[in-house]
């Protein structure tokens, strides 16, 4: 998602109250210039312990601990956010271990203005806060090692965790904790020029393996209290739907039901535990009166979204002069795309665990917004934010899910209706049935193309709903363009003159979210399959017809080829074998995919090998760069093959994974990533590489067939051999 | 009460016949490192070992384990085999989120146990039922791979 959005309302209070609990500690009390420099004393905790700011804490048993704000859901934060501090405090990479920080507006990500993790910000809005937090507390252990050796701070240097003097003297940082409190907190502390570097852009081990590898690892789900009940819902089915009978008597009935209660987002069962409570949810037999929606089908959001991008009027980029006549040879290129709605299908159910206890609140669970979380539940528990404590878990999975508020605010109102603690499970089945989608979308193109097959002109129309408007945090702008509908489209990098891309917002009922990649992970779809369409018409190559385009888009281009030189585009595959490539520039990083793929007789397709070439500025850690790059892949892929959430009579008719399916091991491609040597600025990394490998593969299925498939998932059927 | 031995300890779980040998670990027993995911045997998150059989414990219900041995992930690594997967799972940093791998993890050990040097097809057909949203597919075929080898080297010695 983009950067947009107000801060979560988070009083200064909070901050001065955590403040003024460790004045007792030796933590340091002087100086407020740098980032969050107020969260110092939440860094400090308790004894001796040097904490400069919010985001690190040293011990004397010469120890760094990194406070890490974002939420970590596979992305590699919890290394990544250490790296870059550790970096520029030349700390023993050995000796920094990083946790989880709590909520507070000194972690708030600087690219939100809240504490949230999504849109692939994390390294990219911290890249300079963090950096600066690691070189202050360096600058002040010199001092302190200078003050202590009577030497000139500018003769020492630092590395390992030491400060060593010219003659070769050391003193561990350890050893410098109380003396480095007391110095003055640099405004403005100098950093590495990128040459630099020891530590950014090495394959560095991830630091959160070993709990993931033994179990020990703590997920929402893993959360544990005393007098704990589990909550199991059931939940209305889409927005606006009210339960129009239960029995409430058979659900009580269920040995270990404790409670039935009803909210606004459905009924819940609280019980000793999940199959408890499972049985008695299901025992409740809800039957829903689906209101406005009852009629809903898939067949009907096609038909509005067409419509809405044939009258697509909110214009999201307009360039040149769309009413020249065409001129003598021109050809006229049309087509219509489709996406469906999809699930996030997170490995980890939803689920929250809340306890309101009088005027205070605390939560375990897993969420990317922890920052608004904490407003939003201080309204529904009707507290001070400063009185909702969130303690972060592990994400099983985020992919923007877990940016939505629903499991959070449901927990926190069972436990304020029960008077327990509670730990809210949304089963897999539920949060596929009553769950929030990547938006449905249609687009309408219409490219006129000159005689020497070059696009003059580009009409797209693009009929979807609004996350914007659905989001709660962010508002449809003025102009009625919806950013995350039109992205990839209304921002793509071909040179063509004239040009009008118009968004028409349709809403057929569903409620819509951020989704990996968001509006890129059907716009590239359809954009990239378009221009492989104009390729095609144009009789070109569809790598040389694109690189032709991106003559002004140096790092397009250069992502372009660098896939087409690793993939040996234009060189023999084997037998039935074919390629398709496409590209995407999104969340501030390039990258072009090669697809491989072969098409059965029956019409399935298999991907055998997908190259990747990514430009995504400076690296932090180019191995978790490639794994995300590699995952994303994966993600696209699932969604391409198989993804598609369907309503018939108002209702979704997936369920789990049988009807919603995965990719599995035996479907893997091989994938190979190549990462562009840059200095510029870092890009976002955990949802780029999703967008251009549906196009890849539907491109490389029309380099295989000859036949161009316009809507996702890919239907077999079509590529059947009569 | 139904008795049954988990990680080498005998115990007794007050429970409802029917529910899920998954629940029972989790809830009864705090060992909650065997991962709910989808509780329909398609994702294999809730992988143990059930009399050194890898078999889906959100299906499979407690009273079908009564006095019979469960291992999970929080113990596999006693044994020789899942030690040597869970040191290749590390070197290869296989995980992202993290929450499929114990699942992963189990399978895996299960597969090494019958096939000491697992082909690419047995890998696909042993691990093909447990999903991983991130994608870490590659990776955990390689450090199967890995784990056979060492586990190999460790026979010979």
């Amino acid at each position: 998602m983009k950067s947009s959005g107000t801060a979560a309302h988070v009083p200064a209070a909070l901050s001065r109250r955590l403040f003024l609990q460790s004045s007792g500690a030796a933590a340091l009390m002087i100086g407020f210039t740098l980032p969050a420099a107020s969260g110092r004393a939440l860094a400090a905790g308790l004894g001796p312990v040097f904490a400069p700011n919010a985001y690190l804490r040293i011990t004397p048993d010469n120890r760094v601990t990194v406070l890490c704000g974002s939420a970590e859901m596979g992305q590699g934060v919890l290394t990544a956010i250490p790296m870059l501090l550790a970096e520029e405090l030349d700390a023993d990479w050995s000796r920094v271990s990083v946790i989880q920080a709590p909520t507070d507006q000194a972690y708030k990500n600087p690219l939100f203005g809240m504490q949230a993790t999504g849109g692939s910000t994390t390294v990219r809005a911290h890249w300079e806060p963090l950096r600066k937090a690691g070189a202050a507390a360096r600058e002040m252990l010199v001092a302190a090692a200078a003050q202590r050796w009577q030497l000139d701070a500018a003769t020492l240097r630092t590395a390992d965790s030491k400060v060593i003097a010219p003659g070769g003297k050391t003193l561990s940082y350890g050893a410098l904790v109380a003396a480095a409190a007391s110095q003055p907190v640099p405004a403005n502390p100098k950093l590495k020029d990128s040459k630099d570097f020891k530590l950014l852009g090495k394959a560095l081990k991830r630091l959160d393996t070993p709990a993931k590898v033994d179990g020990s690892a703590r997920f929402g789900l893993d959360a544990q209290l005393p007098g704990l009940l589990v909550a199991v819902m059931a939940r209305a089915p889409l927005p606006g739907a009210t339960p129009a009978s239960m029995n409430e008597a058979q659900a009580k009935a269920v040995k270990g039901v404790r409670q039935v209660i009803t909210i606004a987002g459905g009924v819940a069962v609280l019980a000793d535990g999940y199959w408890a409570a499972r049985k008695g949810r299901d025992a409740l037999d809800v039957q829903w009166n689906l209101g406005a929606n009852a009629d809903l089908s898939s067949a009907k959001v096609s038909a509005m979204l067409a419509e809405g991008a044939a009258a697509a009027s909110a214009i999201a980029k307009q360039t040149g002069d769309m009413a020249q006549t065409p001129a003598a040879g021109s050809s006229t290129l049309n087509a219509q795309y489709e996406a469906p709605y999809l699930a996030h299908a997170c490995m980890e159910p939803m689920n929250c665990t809340a306890w309101v206890k009088g005027d205070e609140v605390e939560l375990w669970v897993g969420t990317q917004s922890q920052g608004p979380a904490q407003g939003i539940l201080s309204q529904v528990a009707a507290v001070t934010p400063a009185k909702v404590k969130i303690n972060a878990m592990m994400l099983g999975g985020g992919f923007g899910r877990r940016f939505a508020p629903d499991f959070t605010i449901d927990a926190t109102l069972l436990s304020k209706l029960s008077g327990k603690p509670v730990k809210l499970i949304y089963s897999r089945e539920d949060d596929m049935h009553a769950g929030y989608y990547r938006p449905a979308s249609v687009a309408q193109f219409t490219a006129v193309m000159n005689s020497q097959g070059q696009p003059v002109s580009l009409k797209v129309g693009i009929g979807a709903p609004s996350i914007m408007a659905a989001s709660g945090f962010m508002k449809l702008p003025e102009s009625g363009v919806d950013d995350q509908a039109v992205e990839g489209i209304a921002d793509h990098p071909y040179d063509i003159a004239n040009q009008h891309i118009a968004y028409g917002r349709r809403e057929p009922g569903p409620q819509v979210w951020f989704w990996r990649s968001v509006g890129n992970s059907q716009n590239i779809f359809f954009i990239e399959s378009f221009v492989d369409e104009m390729a095609a018409a144009a009789g070109q190559d569809p790598f040389e017809f694109r690189r032709a385009l991106l003559r002004q888009q140096p790092r397009c281009r250069g992502v372009l080829e660098a896939v087409a030189a690793q993939a040996g585009w234009g060189q023999p595959l084997p037998h039935g074998v074919f390629r398709g490539i496409a590209l995407a520039q999104s969340f501030g990083s390039f990258v072009a995919e090669v697809a491989e793929v072969s098409v059965s007789a029956a019409g399935v397709p298999r991907v055998h090998r997908v190259v990747a070439a990514v430009d995504c500025g400076m690296t932090v850690n180019p191995e978790i760069i490639r794994r995300q790059i590699e995952g994303a892949i994966v993600f696209g892929l699932s969604a391409a093959l198989y993804g598609k959430i369907t309503f018939k009579d108002g209702r979704v008719e997936q369920s789990n994974f049988h009807d919603y399916p995965l990719l599995r091991m035996n479907e893997m491609p091989r994938v190979e990533v190549h990462i562009l040597p840059s200095t510029e600025a870092p890009g976002g990394i955990g949802e780029p590489g999703t967008p251009p490998i549906a196009p890849a593969v539907v491109n490389a299925i029309f380099a295989a067939t000859g036949k161009r498939l316009r809507s996702l998932p890919i239907d077999t059927s079509l590529l059947k051999q009569a | 009460m139904t008795q049954l031995t988990v990680n080498g300890k005998s115990v007794s779980i007050d429970a409802e016949d029917d529910t899920p040998l998954l629940w029972a670990l989790r809830e009864q027993l705090q060992l909650t490192g065997t991962r709910f995911g989808c509780g329909m045997g398609l994702c294999g998150a809730c992988t143990v070992h059930l009399d050194g059989q890898a078999i889906r414990s959100c299906t499979t219900p407690l009273s079908a384990a009564a006095g019979k041995h469960v291992t999970t992930i929080e113990a596999v690594g006693r044994e020789r085999i899942g030690k040597a997967v869970q040191n290749a799972w590390i070197s290869h940093d296989v995980p992202q989120c993290g929450y499929c791998q114990s699942g992963q993890i189990m399978s895996a050990c299960a597969l090494l146990a019958e096939h000491q040097h697992p082909s690419d097809a047995d890998i696909d057909s042993a691990m093909s039922g447990n999903l991983c949203r991130c994608g870490t597919y590659n990776q955990i075929r390689a450090a199967i791979k890995d784990a056979s080898t060492a586990l190999g080297q460790g026979a010979k010695s």
